[in-house]
This record gives structure tokens, sequence and C-alpha cells, in this order.
């Protein structure tokens, strides 16, 4: 083995233990940010000691029983030895003596824990994108360069981003438990938003050179898959993994053999995964059936629902899908929801229909800046003839996003719609 | 990364002890709630199942009975993992389990990553590339 595989290795064991790792010490220590870097400390131990004595037959036995006894050291020491942990260590000890197989001392219910964990990562006292981080790193595993490469970011922004989010927590002085009732949605929403932001960013990345970065789609299909083992009553989270998976089915068709985006209408549909879509469909009638057909994720998931069981364009059915957006909008009012519809609408009635919606877009203060906004103008004014302005449109759309495959599009489109003027 | 995992072993089933049933029973349901395990499945022998083939052009059913099979097929599992280091620490995780709860035991787990739809495995014709 090379010192790369050793290394790789290292961190799959590592990883698959993690989340568990955090629980344990979360409840030992009642501190998730100390728990945190207590079981990093346990990561770095064994990157020292496996590449000299190979990796143990039991590595998460091995990390667990290190990391817990980081803990206990913690405990022991200086100004944190107050009575309370004292007798806490003093539990721990007995415990240990009575139980020394750590395998057996395994979590009862694994999903209430992680539940607890993922609740801590996201909570709404932080911002979107240190819940993002948080996230992916306690409970996906993710180190600090890889949230940065994924992100895009300087891995010391990342880093930062994340010692201030501990920071914040510790501070809060937050109770480590499962919120109950009414808090239960608020804090479920700010969970889902975040694993939706991660998997957006996978999916249409807003910067740089790729348009598509499967590992954060990936990412946030798992931790998807995982809300709806430990939260199984939730309609929403069946839904927005429904909404993920039905999206991430197109991977593969949305980009040809250059790295070029293929747009819906475009892509061929034999390149859908049709598993991953039968996946996507059941857990959105898992979701209509606990009552949440028609929730946020839910409505979405529908709309996409829509593209997968069609054959093409023709076959849409368009109306369904504008009707879709419009509960959607009585749900939460957005510009950006507003302008989906006018697409729905344009398919449906012509892009006659559809330009007259989204021109009454065009002032719209939350949509300056916004590529998508020209995009589908210019797509509108292509369809009806007015070359000229449609390729002004595009011009101007690839103007304002950041996302060189994106421009790259655009900027074909535009040159497009400026030959057929000439003709 | 979607990862299937196969486990063979020359030896006739038995089926695993309770010990083994348990301690798998525990990995399934930790993988199940990280997002990890798809799914998974025990297989009964041949015996309760068929073979389609086609040899020389003619299509052909054995439905028994069965010469013993010098590898029995025991089950299979479906795992979404981020690469093969992390297929192969969940299998080698797998198999330790057998070791621990099922002397004696041998076998197998061969873990195939799956083509995925964007990857041509060679059964797809592809069409000339339009302007």
């Amino acid at each position: 083995m090379t010192a790369a595989d050793i290394h790789a290795a290292i961190l799959a064991a590592w990883r698959i233990e993690q989340p568990r790792l955090i629980t344990s010490l979360s409840r030992m220590l009642r501190d998730v940010p100390l728990a945190e870097e207590l079981t990093q400390d346990a990561l770095v131990a064994a990157l020292e000691d496996w590449p000299k004595s190979g990796v143990p037959e039991r590595p998460g036995a091995w990390l667990m029983a290190t990391a817990k006894r980081r803990a206990l050291d913690h405990l022991r020491r200086g100004k944190m030895l107050t009575r309370k942990h004292e007798m806490l260590a003093l539990d721990f000890e007995r415990e240990q003596q009575a139980m020394p197989d750590f395998d057996a001392s395994l979590d009862d219910d694994i999903g209430d824990e992680m539940l607890r964990l993922i609740f801590t990562a996201c909570h709404p006292l932080l911002s979107r994108a240190a819940r993002a981080a948080l996230a992916l790193r306690m409970i996906c595993g993710l180190t600090t360069q890889e949230i940065a490469r994924a992100f895009l970011i300087p891995e010391a922004a990342v880093s930062q981003r994340i010692v201030r989010a501990k920071r914040t927590l510790s501070e809060s002085g937050l109770a480590y438990e499962t919120p109950r009732g009414e808090e239960l949605s608020e804090r479920l929403a700010s969970v889902l938003e975040v694993v939706y932001l991660v998997f957006n960013e996978g999916y249409t990345a807003a910067r740089g050179d790729e348009w598509h970065r499967p590992q954060l789609c990936n990412e946030a299909l798992r931790l998807g898959r995982m809300l709806t083992a430990i939260a199984p009553l939730e309609p929403e989270t069946h839904a927005l993994l429904a909404l993920m998976e039905l999206n991430a089915s197109r991977s593969a068709a949305r980009t040809d053999a250059n790295g070029d985006i293929v747009l819906l209408m475009d892509q061929n549909r034999a390149r859908w995964d049709r598993l991953q879509i039968g996946r996507g469909m059941r857990l959105l009638k898992q979701a209509r059936a606990l009552g949440g057909g028609a929730g946020f994720y839910a409505l979405q998931a529908a709309i996409v629902a829509c593209h997968a069981r069609a054959n093409g364009a023709d076959d849409t059915d368009w109306r369904a899908i504008a009707g879709l957006y419009e509960e959607l909008l009585a749900l939460v009012h957005s510009p950006v929801i507003e302008l989906n519809r006018a697409v729905a609408v344009g398919m449906a009635d012509g892009p006659g229909a559809g330009l007259a919606l989204v021109d009454g877009l065009v002032d719209e203060p939350a949509l300056k800046g916004y590529h998508l906004l020209p995009t589908v103008r210019g797509d509108f004014l292509e369809r009806l003839g007015r070359h000229d302005e449609a390729s002004a449109a595009f011009e101007s759309a690839a103007q304002l996003t950041a996302n060189k495959r994106e421009q790259e599009m655009l900027r074909r489109r535009a040159a497009t719609a400026k030959n057929a003027t000439q003709r | 990364m979607r990862f299937m995992y196969i486990v063979t072993s020359p030896q006739p089933m038995t089926g695993p002890t309770p010990a083994l049933m348990e301690a798998m029973g525990k990995l399934a349901e930790r993988e199940i709630k990280a997002g990890r395990m798809i799914d998974n499945g025990g297989l009964m022998p041949l015996q309760q199942g068929a073979r389609v083939s086609i040899v020389g052009g003619k299509l052909g059913v054995t439905d028994g009975p069965f010469v013993e099979a010098k590898e029995v097929i025991g089950g299979y599992a479906i795992f979404e993992l981020r690469d093969k280091a992390e297929a192969l620490a969940m299998a080698k995780e797998f198999m330790q389990l057998h070791l621990d709860h099922l002397p004696g035991w041998e076998g197998t787990c061969e873990l195939r990553a799956f083509a995925s739809p964007g990857v041509d495995i060679g059964c797809e014709i592809k069409s000339p590339a339009h302007a």
C-alpha cells in the first residue's frame, strides 16, 4: 500500500465512525464543538499510528477508545473539572470497568443521537453558509480542505467559518437535545434548507469551471437519506429527498462529452437514471401519504416529477406545472418562483404569454443581477422571432453569471440568435 | 459511487448464527441511518430459483435439480459511498463480523462499482454529435 492508499483507508474508516464518535462524546461532555474537536484529535492519532502499526482489525473501536480517552483526559484536566464533570468522569470510568468492550456500548438509538447532532449543526442561530460547513464537517466527515474545494473558497475562510460557528454554539449554551412540538418544524426547516443548499451548490454550481459538482450532490443525497431514516414521520424530509433524487436522475444527461451544458428540453432522456426516478417517485408518494403533498419541497418534487414522467417537451404537462408553481407561490412569495411559473405558462400558452409575465418581473429588485431572468426573456424573444432582442438578452445574461460553462452556453445562444437576424 | 457487495462461500449454506444476525442487523441499521446503505438482502439457494441461458443461439431453461454449486451466493447489499477506500473499509468491517461471530466460516465479499449512466460501457449506440 502506498502512503496515499493508507491515508485514504484511514480517512474512510474515520468517516464511517465519525458521527458516532461525536454523538458519544457530546453526551459525555455536553459540548458538541468540543466533542468535534476531540474527534478530530482521534483522526490525527490514527494518522500518526496506523501507518506504523497497520490499520487495526476493528478501526471503529480503536477510534472510539481513543476519542473517549481524550474526552476523559479533558474532563480530568484543570479548570474544566467542575463537580459535575467529576461525577460524569467517575460514572464513565465505572461504566468502562463494567463494560470493557467498546462495541458493547454501541448506542441503542443511533437515530435519536444523529438527529440531535444534525439539529445542533444546523441551528438557526448560525448563518446558512456556516450551517452548511458544519453539517459537511460534523455529519459527512469532510475535511476543511474538502469543503473548501467543494465550494471553491479558500481553506482559511472555511476554517474561520467553522471556528466562528463552533464558538457561537459554545457561547449560546444551547441544550443538546431534539426539539419537540412546534419548535420541531421550525428547526427541521432550518436543516432541510441547508441540505438543499448543499445539493444546489453541487447541482448548479454558482461559480467555477464546471457546471455540476456531483460530490456535493452526493453528500446532500446522503444527508437526505439519513433524515428520512431517522425522522421517518416528517413528510418534508421525504419530499426533499424526492426532489433531490428526481433532479439528480438527470445528471448524466445535463452535460455532453465536452462538459458543455445540455438544457432540459434537449436532453437525451434515455440517459436519465430510471432507478433513481423510481426512488424519487416513491418518496414523493410517501410524503403525500404522510399528509405533506402541499409542502414546499413536495410541490417542487411534483414539478420535477412531471418532467420525469414525460418523454419530451411536447409530452410534458405544462399546465399542471404552471398550476403547481401557482400553489408554490401561495406558500412562499418569491420572484424566482414567479419566473419559473412564467416558463411553464410560456410552454402551455405560447411565448407571448410567457414574455408578458417575465416583462412584469424586470423591475423586481430581488431579480436584479439574476442571470436566469434575461435567459428566460431571451428564450421567449427567440421563439417569437425577435432575434436581435434575444441576442442582447442572452449576452446580458452571460455577463451576469459567474459560472464559466453557463457563460459559454449563453454566448453560444446569443451568437445563434444574431446569425438568425442576418439570415 | 454506488457499489454492490456480493457474498459468496464455497461452504454449503447453514445460515448465520444469532450473534452474527444481531451484529449484521446493528451494522445495517447504522448504515441505513447514515444514508449509505440503499438495499440489502439474503439470497436463497439456486434450488429455489432457476437459470435461463442462451447457448448456441438457443434459449434454455434449467429449473433444477441443480448439482451442488461450487460457490453459493449468500447475499448482497447496495451502498452509496464516497470512494473505493470507503467501500473497502465497509467490506472489511462486514467480513470482520463473520470472523468474530461465525467461527470456521470461509467466504468472500466481492465489491463492484456500478457503471454510472454517464459512463458508456459499450451497450449504448452513440448518435453523431449535432451542431
